[in-house]
């Protein structure tokens, strides 16, 4: 039952929130009005919020200069690429810990989650080295690799939680009438599996989407997902704000669309069914 | 009915995983560990000889390194400090009945979402800078003296950038939890004449115990880290005064190319971690249990 709230009050909180939130979100609506102004209004003093000369000019000469579209299909393949692989990997290992649970399952999942725990900068010069020898150095094939490998006890953990909620009966009655392992996968477990898998990939193309440290250490120019390409522009020449804005802008709105939608799994997931 | 032979299947299908995992873990760990008692220098290769415990004391003996660790820890407190204290408070007032609260909420949670890079370099040029920066202009018009952030507060500006990040996540995880707690349980407090302050503090903290703990430790865990932040806006500097652990292994290793030193500070960050590690492990074990 609802407490009972006068209008006024919720009129109040209303107030009090969208003011809040507006706050928060005030450094990406401005990241993407400033993207529409030239360089000069970009800059300009006092700041024109709404009214001045709307321009697309920044988006066509971002692509212009620097290949944006180029960055952009690296991060679509690297971290889409090292989700679906991570998922090919972990969906078995998940079923199994999930329905057929050992004596050291638990053990087995708390170890694959202190691999997490590892600073990247503890691994970082050794991987370093040997992708330098292995010539994967800048390269979609090594960053998709490593970052298949950082998301893999995220991915296994995430879809353990989704695989334990999906009754046993069910697959003890796919086993009554005779069905085989592969059977009971293909027919039984997959129709109930993939809400769980579907919200897996979501939450982990988010991760690796905006994955900020292998990313930055491992490519040059090549292979440069959006995240490094970004980071080029922290040593610019001249007026650059509606170039760096338009180029943010782009970078940041398919993902943060998809996280809009992911927001309940995002929880779950991040707190591997800690809180739900 | 688990028979002898899915048993075997089963553990075929948890092997790549684990196996992939294990090598991940422990082939550069170990040759990590190997380095740091290395003099190994990428520019002089010729010279790489074995060292003991060289590194370790050179880096424990440097003043910048202990500036790392106490920035290190200063990025962890402070973020936290602000997104727990900021998250409890949007919570509350999140959890409240409005218009549209659908919408702040996506308004709320979107910094989340932004990249690294991206949130760095639009808070570093567009707001923090001193003379084109939004908060500069806010500052001359009310007549102050613009603040130049990144020179003379560099980690104060690297931990509020860090913050604005992760205040959506400390937000959203302490809404879930608030949304979960007994309606009737606080009605009846109310009845028995508690006030808001009383009920905040004997039904809704304890209540929220539990998800705080999640925050703190798994923030942690990503805020020892911190690195790209660090990288596009400071640069470690002025002088070694962002400099994190992370960001000063990175410099030592790819900047003056020292791996054996390099190693050693890695190998610091990996046991720093390891104590976060073991409490965060134990409180996710207990939720298995049940």
């Amino acid at each position: 039952m609802a407490r009972r709230v006068t209008v006024t009050q919720k009129l109040g909180f209303t107030a009090l929130a969208w003011g809040v939130g507006m706050l928060l979100f005030f450094p990406i609506l401005w990241t993407v009005l400033t993207s529409f102004k030239t360089e000069a209004e970009a800059v300009a003093s006092p700041p024109s919020f709404l009214f001045f000369d709307w321009t697309l000019e920044n988006y066509t000469e971002v692509q212009h200069r620097s290949n944006y579209v180029r960055h952009f299909l690296n991060s679509v393949v690297i971290s889409l690429g090292s989700t679906v692989i991570g998922l090919i990997i972990a969906v078995p290992a998940a079923w199994a810990m999930a329905f057929q649970p050992a004596k050291r399952t638990k053990d087995l999942l708390m170890w694959m989650l202190s691999t997490k725990m590892m600073p990247p900068v503890g691994v970082l010069v050794p991987i370093y080295l040997i992708f330098r020898d292995l010539e994967l150095l800048d390269t979609r094939l090594g960053l998709t690799v490593v970052l298949t490998l950082i998301d893999l006890p995220i991915i296994v953990w995430m879809l353990y939680t989704y695989f334990k909620e999906i009754p046993g009966e069910i697959l003890e009655a796919a086993r009554m009438d005779g069905a085989g392992l592969w059977a009971e996968i293909v027919h039984v477990l997959t129709p109930m599996a993939v809400p769980g898998i579907a919200s897996t990939l979501l939450l982990n193309v988010i991760l690796a989407w905006n994955e900020a440290f292998w990313t930055l250490n491992l490519t040059a120019a090549k292979a440069a997902p959006l995240t490094a390409f970004i980071a080029s522009y922290s040593s610019p020449e001249g007026l650059f704000y509606a170039k760096l804005s338009a180029a943010s802008t782009m970078a940041i709105a398919p993902i943060l669309i998809l996280g809009w939608f992911s927001q309940k799994q995002l929880v779950r997931g991040l707190t591997f069914g800690a809180v739900k | 009915m688990s028979t002898q032979h899915s048993r075997a299947a089963a553990r075929l299908l948890v092997a790549p995983s684990v196996v992939l995992l294990f090598l991940w873990m422990i082939v550069p760990l170990a040759l990590t560990v190997w380095f740091s008692f290395e003099r190994f220098n990428l520019l002089m290769p010729a010279t790489r000889e074995w060292i003991g415990l060289t590194n370790y004391r050179f880096f424990l003996t440097d003043p910048a390194f202990f500036a790392a660790i106490l920035n290190t820890l200063l990025i962890v407190v402070g973020v936290l400090a602000i997104t727990i204290v900021g998250g409890i408070l949007l919570a509350l007032l999140l959890d409240r009945p409005m218009f549209g609260q659908g919408i702040v909420r996506l308004l709320v949670i979107a910094p989340f979402f932004v990249m690294p890079t991206v949130s760095a370099l639009v808070w570093k040029n567009m707001f923090m800078n001193p003379v084109n920066g939004l908060l500069a202009w806010l500052q001359k018009a009310v007549g102050m003296a613009p603040h130049d952030w990144l020179a003379t507060t560099p980690l104060f500006a690297v931990i509020v950038i860090v913050a604005w990040q992760w205040l959506p996540f400390a937000t959203l995880i302490l809404l879930t939890a608030l949304q979960s707690l007994d309606e009737e349980q606080r009605e009846a407090a109310e009845l028995d004449g508690a006030g808001a302050i009383a009920r905040f503090r004997f039904i809704v903290l304890p209540h929220l115990s539990r998800a705080i703990t999640v925050v703190i430790l798994i923030q942690t865990i990503f805020l020892l880290s911190v690195f790209a932040e660090i990288l596009v806006t400071t640069n470690g500097g002025p002088g070694t005064d962002s400099t994190n652990i992370a960001f000063l292994v990175y410099a030592q290793a790819l900047l003056q190319f020292d791996v054996g030193g390099a190693s050693a500070g890695g190998i610091v960050a990996v046991v720093l971690a390891n104590i976060v590690a073991f409490f965060l492990m134990r409180m996710i074990g207990r939720t298995l249990e049940g």
